[in-house]
């Protein structure tokens, strides 16, 4: 058999060894909230802490929506309003977006996907999410010092004047979640290359295999500048050095550099897992073949690559030369081509499916739909003289909020009804989902469409107090996030609910043809009590049942596939 | 089924389809009504740019979410049919195709964005020579703000000014009126170097071009004239400058954009442009009103003033409340 996973120049760690024979038969509630080296623990480690913090983070927002409800700064402190949009911000992409993608679907997927027992440093893996529980607290903990009132950006001289302790808290807090992402890149990266079974060739790979080598390709290479920029920062703070203080000779516009040489990338770590569980479940639930798998595994890669490249286009306006502008317009803009291709790609693969509108599919077409709305208004931020009317202003917030949003956080909701059934065991509710779904959508639509609007005629953004012509459209928006608040209440309901009680729901409810699938709901603890065997590509639906009449379930196919083995 | 569809001639309905994507989209890009006034010459140009971009955003929005809705609808999956659906895993024409008009589209875009971008004046090669003429003026005028001289001295060891200067037809040309801008917690302060004025809103006379020298005194602000269409990061330690013909009277939205604080939503003033006459009176009543004693170019030597006290008799039509200049006066601490 050449199913055996020993990587070629190394054992794999000691420690995962000794986990298999050690660990119990399954794992009890309480293995969830300790130490655990199950990539499927620390996965759904990941999804609840995330979930979590998403809902503070929601939390805040209600708040600041409450605020902006009037054009006078009424409701909340004005130092509090602005604690609350830089925490919100923080939150939502630091411990939530870039946790529930990368790391919750990342770990939870990545082994089962490529037909391993678990990640190649299992330990590395419970390390780098047990950085974030940490984090998570100093990042609190900043709240009860009046919280870091600079925006998720911090841009200097703000940042170091304005409370300092705070910012300080915030600043180490973004710095372990960082080296958390860098340990997860360099698991996930290792783990592809060296656990995929061998039977997989590499135009085999799931297309979120391939999205995720682009994410830590790219995490790898970008988180580090970002902790250098930071802990410059840290030090301009506390210790007396001017790295960042114009009047010892330092300058303001470096660290915009190199906060943005990473968090523009982190627009990609947001958006290109999703992109994988796109590919997924779009392909699944038509009941066809990917449209063009090459194009999609490469774009993600050209994604990666392009998306290095393009950081100034959020200092358009700031202290930047003419050449660069220009630069940056003109690579910003090349990045919406492959982006383009991979959204042609999905509506081509619905294109002549037998689309089964289940919850997931229903959260992936719905991202589809917004993707391509903020992805044009996105080219659009590009445009360096456009761009110089609506830089900091409500159409980019609009703008982010779409492809985060209705992006990210739309393909966040489509995994996670995708591998319920996988993760849990049991079936969600549809009903519920499709509630969620639509709540979700009317609320996303209703609450970021007309910030276009506000950025165009001239509000900024970041502020509590604003011009009183902008309060109506500013009162719309209030309503849709209200909206949007509430859909969370089905979400969690179902989720809850039928975790406990949903149906069964064996191996394989969608019969899809990724590796994951072919184990038990939930997996055993090392995943796979049979070898996994390749025997169809991941998105081979179609090409022999078009004759048949009954088509056999995938049980039955594997139980025949496992004794021709034999 | 498939028989019956192949009686419909297909290209009538992609060209009808064609032609209604494209009339929708020509119609609704010229006239989103999404801007406010245009009052700059650099509007226009913005706006035409956008109105395209819009052009060809409406088209692709309409095609792509068509055909979303179009495969959602008609290929639902029917009630007991369990089979797969057909065994098509691309295209390569199609996905040439798909590739390569994006991409032609992008370049365009790009060089169009660069051609607009140098006619608003981004490319201003000139700004250096005008604006070590600009250094000369403001050591003559009474500073109101005592740290400027750091910048200024920062400034002459020849760090580049960023921003939009002038544009081609101006060329060489200084500007017929410039004013320095300071940005501080929360308020924008209008220097006019040359008349001894200073205050709290921009006035300027239509049909002049005028430039301001941008710069920032504690954090960064951004000076952004929302009916000009032109923004520039105000950057403590860097000087950057705006250039622009205002093309209509009347007042206008000056507005802070960059995160600099608490108040940051108040730091809100105005730029009125007023015609040539009205804008000599403006100058006239406020010399005397704010240079009663020639000797001392400024009534009150605001070098020894606060911030706060400088800043509290433009407290009101700043929209700044005692809140802020309390925040302020803490700060100076």
């Amino acid at each position: 058999m050449a199913q055996a996973q020993i990587p070629l120049n190394s054992p794999p760690s000691p420690p995962a060894e000794t986990n298999g024979h050690q660990h119990p038969e399954a794992w009890k509630w309480y293995h969830y909230f300790g130490y655990n080296t199950d990539h499927k623990v620390i996965g759904i480690q990941y999804i609840v802490l995330s979930f979590v913090f998403y809902l503070i983070a929601g939390m805040m927002a209600m708040f600041m929506r409450a605020e902006l409800y009037t054009a006078e700064s009424d409701f909340l402190d004005p130092n509090v309003y602005n604690a609350l949009l830089t925490n919100h911000g923080t939150m939502m992409i630091f411990f939530w977006v870039v946790p529930v993608a990368i790391g919750g679907f990342g770990n939870y997927l990545i082994p089962l996907m490529v037909g391993a027992k678990d990640m190649a440093f299992p330990n590395l893996n419970a390390i780098a999410f047990w950085v974030n529980p940490p984090a998570g607290l100093l990042l609190m903990a900043s709240l009860f010092f009046g919280g870091s009132q600079t925006g998720w950006t911090a841009y200097p001289p703000l940042s170091l004047i304005t409370n300092n302790t705070a910012q300080s808290l915030w600043i180490l807090s973004i710095i372990l979640v960082g080296s958390s992402s860098i340990m997860g890149a360099l698991n996930f990266l290792v783990t592809i290359y060296k656990l995929k079974i061998p039977d997989m060739r590499w135009n085999e790979l799931p297309l979120f295999i391939w999205a995720m080598m682009a994410t830590s390709i790219l995490a790898l290479l970008s988180t580090p500048v970002l902790a250098i920029g930071l802990i410059l920062l840290l030090f301009d703070i506390n210790f007396g050095t001017g790295f960042f203080r114009p009047e010892m000779g330092g300058n303001v516009v470096v660290y915009q550099h190199l906060f943005w040489f990473y968090s523009h990338p982190a627009v990609y770590l947001m958006i290109l897992p999703i992109f994988g569980v796109m590919s997924e479940i779009i392909s699944t639930h038509s009941r066809k073949p990917i449209f063009g798998y090459l194009a999609i595994a490469y774009s993600s890669l050209a994604i990666c690559f392009v998306g290095l490249f393009v950081w100034v286009h959020h200092m358009f306006s700031s202290g930047t030369p003419a050449w660069m502008r220009m630069f940056f317009a003109i690579s910003t803009f090349i990045v919406a081509v492959p982006t383009g291709v991979k959204i042609f790609s999905w509506v081509a693969t619905l294109w002549g499916g037998k689309i089964r509108l289940r919850t997931p599919l229903l959260f992936a077409v719905g991202l589809l739909a917004m993707f391509v709305f903020g992805g044009l208004s996105g080219i659009t931020l590009g445009a360096v003289p456009f761009d110089l009317h609506v830089h900091d202003t409500y159409y980019v917030v609009a703008h982010f909020h779409y492809v985060l949003f209705g992006g990210s956080v739309f393909g966040v909701y489509a995994g996670l009804y995708h591998w319920f059934p996988k993760m849990t065991g049991r079936m969600y509710n549809e009903t519920l989902g499709r509630i969620h779904f639509v709540m979700t959508l009317i609320g996303t639509l209703i609450t970021f469409t007309p910030m276009h609007s506000l950025g165009l005629q001239g509000m900024p953004r970041r502020v509590a107090m604003y011009d009183p012509k902008f309060e109506f459209i500013n009162q719309i928006c209030t309503y849709g996030a209200i909206l949007l608040g509430l859909s969370v209440i089905p979400f969690i309901i179902n989720m809850a609910w039928s975790w406990r009680y949903g149906e069964k729901a064996g191996r394989n409810p969608w019969r899809s043809l990724t590796l994951e699938w072919q184990t038990t709901s939930p997996p055993a603890i090392e995943n796979f009590d049979e070898e996994p065997i390749v025997w169809a590509g991941p998105y081979d639906y179609g090409i022999d049942t078009q004759s048949f009449e009954a088509v056999p379930s995938v049980e039955e196919m594997l139980k025949e596939v496992s004794q021709e083995v034999k | 089924m498939a028989k019956e569809k192949e009686t419909v001639p297909s290209s009538l309905i992609t060209l009808t389809i064609g032609l209604a994507v494209a009339g929708i989209s020509l119609w609704y890009g010229q006239n989103n009504g999404l801007f406010p006034e245009q009052v700059s010459e650099q509007a226009p140009l913005v706006d035409n740019l956008f109105n395209l971009m819009t052009i060809i955003g409406t088209a692709l929005f309409l095609i792509v979410e068509g055909a979303i809705i179009f495969a959602v609808v008609k290929f639902r999956h029917r009630e007991g049919d369990e089979t797969d659906a057909n065994y098509v895993e691309g295209n390569l024409p199609l996905e040439i195709f798909w590739t390569a008009i994006p991409t032609f589209i992008v370049i365009g875009l790009g060089i169009y964005s660069v051609q607009v971008y140098n006619e608003m004046g981004g490319f201003d090669t000139v700004g250096q020579v005008a604006h070590h003429h600009q250094g000369q003026a403001v050591e003559v005028a009474d500073m109101p703000l005592g740290r400027m001289n750091s910048l200024l001295a920062v400034d002459a060891e020849g760090n580049s000014q960023y921003g939009i200067g002038a544009t081609p037809v101006e060329g060489l040309q200084p500007p017929d009126l410039s004013v320095d801008v300071m940005g501080v917690q929360y308020a924008w302060i209008f220097t006019y170097p040359n008349m001894g004025i200073v205050s709290g809103e921009l006035h300027v006379p239509v049909g002049t071009d005028v430039q301001l020298n941008i710069a920032a005194q504690d954090v960064i602000h951004s000076l952004w004239l929302p009916d000009f269409r032109i923004k520039q990061d105000a950057i403590p330690g860097q000087k950057s400058q705006l250039r622009f013909v205002a093309t209509k009277t009347g007042s206008y939205a000056i507005v802070c954009a960059e995160l600099c604080g608490a108040y940051h939503g108040s730091m809100r003033t105005q730029i009125v442009v007023h015609d040539p006459e009205e804008f000599t009176s403006w100058v006239e009543e406020n010399q005397i009103a704010q240079n009663p004693d020639l000797e001392q170019t400024i009534a009150v030597n605001s070098r020894e003033l606060s911030d706060r006290e400088f800043l509290s008799p433009y407290a009101e039509r700043l929209g700044i409340d005692a809140d802020s200049l309390a925040h302020l006066a803490h700060h100076e601490g």
